[in-house]
């Protein structure tokens, strides 16, 4: 396949899925910037891990799966949630720790659920979700129903004995997983080049036997290219993917700050990396396609603040959870 | 033979109580096999996984032939990864299986704890009960021939202070399959802790399915004079102790607890507030163990029925040594058992202190 070939592929990818992705993106980045501006008034007691500058990743890969298909993600894990259909109101509820919350107050933040849609729960220690995400995969592969499950992570998690156990596992027994790594570059404040003697998890990947892919995580029609790939090849019983995400979280790892006072990271990267916002380059790209216009653009931000708006009054206006619910469901 | 039948075998020679000859008998392991079996015959979900489950020894017999039965699909080995594995077992779960994982030594459990501490036994509570984690964890206990310090550890103790846990530890074959079966049908991750020793031991086991309660001790040997409350092989310990002592004239009750948690606390309080002594015997560590979760729920809640401390029979502060001349020195068994009903009735004390005392 030439270049020109490539870009013509990608061209009708993003005529045809383009649009899609982009509302998904548009609803993570405005819930996400809501969390950001309203965290200051300290009435979501929970510690948030936003993932403003990341929303291609969730989305591209979301878009890809069916409600019954599982995903588990990790304490990063709004945009998943969101991008797999998760109900708005009740993550806000989460956030604001209420009793109409989707884990009823008792997860907050890192720890959200969504049944229906198939977001089976996340995990605030890193590398948690990769393991539980194969047994998911071990029960579709049983009653062969085609179902496919996705654990999403980020680059520490290739530091953890987890990872490589479950690649190992996850390609022995052919299980339908897709691994879906969001290397932002840092784990808190510590740069990968600091923590990882090889070059991202892509690499590891293709050792233990299975097609992995490293590709720019803020290209949503490249992330739901591979991803379309990977969820075929899943359903086909053809076992496992893997695909590397690069990308960048304009927040610190924690809060609602963007932690450049911090000094881990330069005004110069973050600066670098706004610029290639995953957002503003698919509206580009729509816009420059004729795809959508701007004026319809526009309107997908007003009706997702509405969205966003409704969501918000709810999460606040939701009851506690009553102190009897503390020893439910131990 | 393999050394651990050895023990086990000659070890097994003593008819557990209630065994009759003219019931139908099996064997520990068999016991835990024909749950298993019949769990999996009766829902397509229970799956086991497992090191070595379908390898020719089957677990000691206990899973012995349930790939070939039910397919490889259902009954599989896996990769020495226990922490994945463990996770992936949560991830079954929550996706509507039952499996059930199997370790041949608890000590490989440790390998796990990530995914069974800060996972398995909270996903239902962070999920605010979204998400149940109905599996299974078989971990097999042992002692002796020097399988010294990391083929031996009892570690119930420690998983005890896990919230979300359910740990058992039959003793009986009946409680065996039984209580297998209802930790099984659990909705929440159960631990079942299974002493090796036990494996070849005979008892009546009813061919049907029937569950024995989680959470629910049983009374081995009714007496007045002192309360033994043993887990697991120490409750044989405990019956040997409690023939000799009724020799002596001393009657002494034996409590199978059967469950490390929920832990029976009517049976026990029940059981003190009639003898006003209390023998805790442990395989494992007494040392902020399950010996001592149990003194402290009788001093909390019985303090005014006790005749004298609480005495605890377990594990020294050490690690388990390899030499026989030293795990003879290491566990502690029948006469430690009876040197603490002596040692109780020896400073007997009146009960209900709180009408004497130096305001009485």
């Amino acid at each position: 396949m030439t270049a020109s070939d490539t870009s013509a592929a990608s061209l009708e990818h993003l005529r045809e899925h383009g649009f899609a992705l982009l509302e998904r993106m548009i609803l993570i980045r405005q819930f996400e910037s809501r969390v950001q501006a309203l965290y200051a008034e300290q009435e979501m007691r929970t510690p948030v891990h936003l993932c403003i500058g990341q929303e291609a990743v969730p989305s591209a890969v979301c878009s890809c799966l069916r409600d019954a298909d599982h995903i588990f993600s990790s304490h990063r894990c709004h945009g998943h949630y969101m991008a797999k259909g998760g109900d708005l109101n009740r993550l806000a509820a989460e956030l604001y720790c209420r009793s109409e919350g989707c884990s009823g107050g008792k997860g907050g933040s890192m720890h959200i659920v969504d049944v229906e849609r198939g977001v089976c729960g996340t995990t605030a220690i890193v590398g948690g979700s990769v393991p539980i995400a194969l047994g998911a995969g071990l029960a579709s592969s049983l009653r062969r129903d085609g179902g496919v499950s996705v654990a999403f992570f980020g680059d520490g998690a290739s530091e953890e004995g987890t990872f490589h156990e479950s690649l190992n596992i996850a390609a022995l027994k052919t299980l339908p997983v897709i691994f879906v790594q969001e290397n932002n570059l840092y784990a808190t404040s510590s740069h990968v080049r600091n923590r990882q003697a090889y070059d991202g998890g892509a690499s590891l990947a293709r050792g233990y036997g299975m097609p992995a892919c490293r590709i720019d995580g803020n290209d949503a029609v490249a992330v739901h290219q591979a991803a379309l790939e990977a969820v075929a090849r899943a359903r086909r019983g053809e076992g496992p993917s893997f695909i590397e995400c690069l990308t960048y979280r304009w927040m610190d790892h924690v809060g609602a700050g963007d932690g450049l006072e911090k000094g881990y990271r330069s005004r110069e990267e973050w600066d670098d990396w706004v610029r290639r916002c995953p957002v503003k380059a698919l509206e580009e790209r729509i816009v420059e396609a004729g795809v959508a216009d701007s004026g319809q653009i526009a309107a997908v931000y007003e009706r997702v603040n509405g969205r966003v708006d409704e969501a918000f009054a709810f999460g606040k206006a939701s009851p506690w959870p009553g102190a009897m619910t503390l020893s439910e469901n131990v | 033979m393999p050394w651990t039948r050895m023990l086990a075998d000659g070890y097994a020679n003593g008819a557990l109580p209630g065994a009759d000859s003219t019931q139908r008998m099996l064997t520990y392991s068999q016991a835990l096999r024909e749950a298993q079996a019949m769990a999996m015959a009766a829902d397509p979900n229970v799956i086991v996984m497992g090191e070595g489950v379908d390898d020719p020894g089957g677990i000691f017999g206990s899973t012995l032939g349930l790939h070939t039965e039910f397919g490889p699909d259902r009954c599989f080995d896996l990769p020495i990864a226990e922490n994945a594995s463990t996770g992936m077992a949560l991830g079954a779960a929550v996706a509507g299986l039952r499996p059930i994982y199997v370790h041949m030594r608890m000590d490989f459990m440790l390998m796990g704890m990530d995914q069974l501490v800060n996972h398995v036994a909270k996903w239902r509570y962070m999920t605010n009960g979204a998400q149940k984690a109905p599996l299974v964890i078989r971990a097999l206990i042992g002692r002796g021939w020097g399988s010294a310090a990391q083929h031996s550890q009892s570690l119930q103790g420690m998983f005890m202070q896990v919230p979300g846990l359910k740990i058992v530890m039959p003793v009986t074959p009946m409680d065996a399959k039984g209580l297998l079966l209802s930790a099984i049908a659990d909705d929440g991750p159960v631990l079942c802790v299974e002493h090796r020793w036990l494996y070849s031991r005979q008892g009546h086991t009813p061919e049907e399915m029937y569950f024995v309660p989680l959470g629910k001790g049983a009374v081995l040997r009714p007496g007045r004079d002192v309360t033994i409350c043993a887990l697991s092989q120490m409750v044989c310990e405990a019956l040997a102790a409690a023939e000799e002592l009724a020799a002596e004239g001393i009657e002494a009750e034996v409590l199978d607890m059967r469950s490390v948690k929920p832990l029976d606390e009517d049976l026990l309080l029940e059981s003190v507030s009639r003898t006003g002594r209390l023998v805790v015997a442990d395989t494992g560590n007494v040392m902020a163990g399950w010996s001592a979760e149990v003194a402290a729920l009788v001093h909390e809640k019985a303090f005014d029925q006790l005749r004298g401390p609480v005495q605890r029979i377990g594990l020294p502060d050490i690690p388990t040594p390899a030499s026989c001349v030293l795990e003879d020195a290491f566990y502690p068994g029948k006469e430690d058992i009876k040197a603490g009903v002596h040692r109780l009735l020896a400073r007997d004390m009146a009960p209900n202190r709180k009408t004497g005392g130096i305001h009485g």
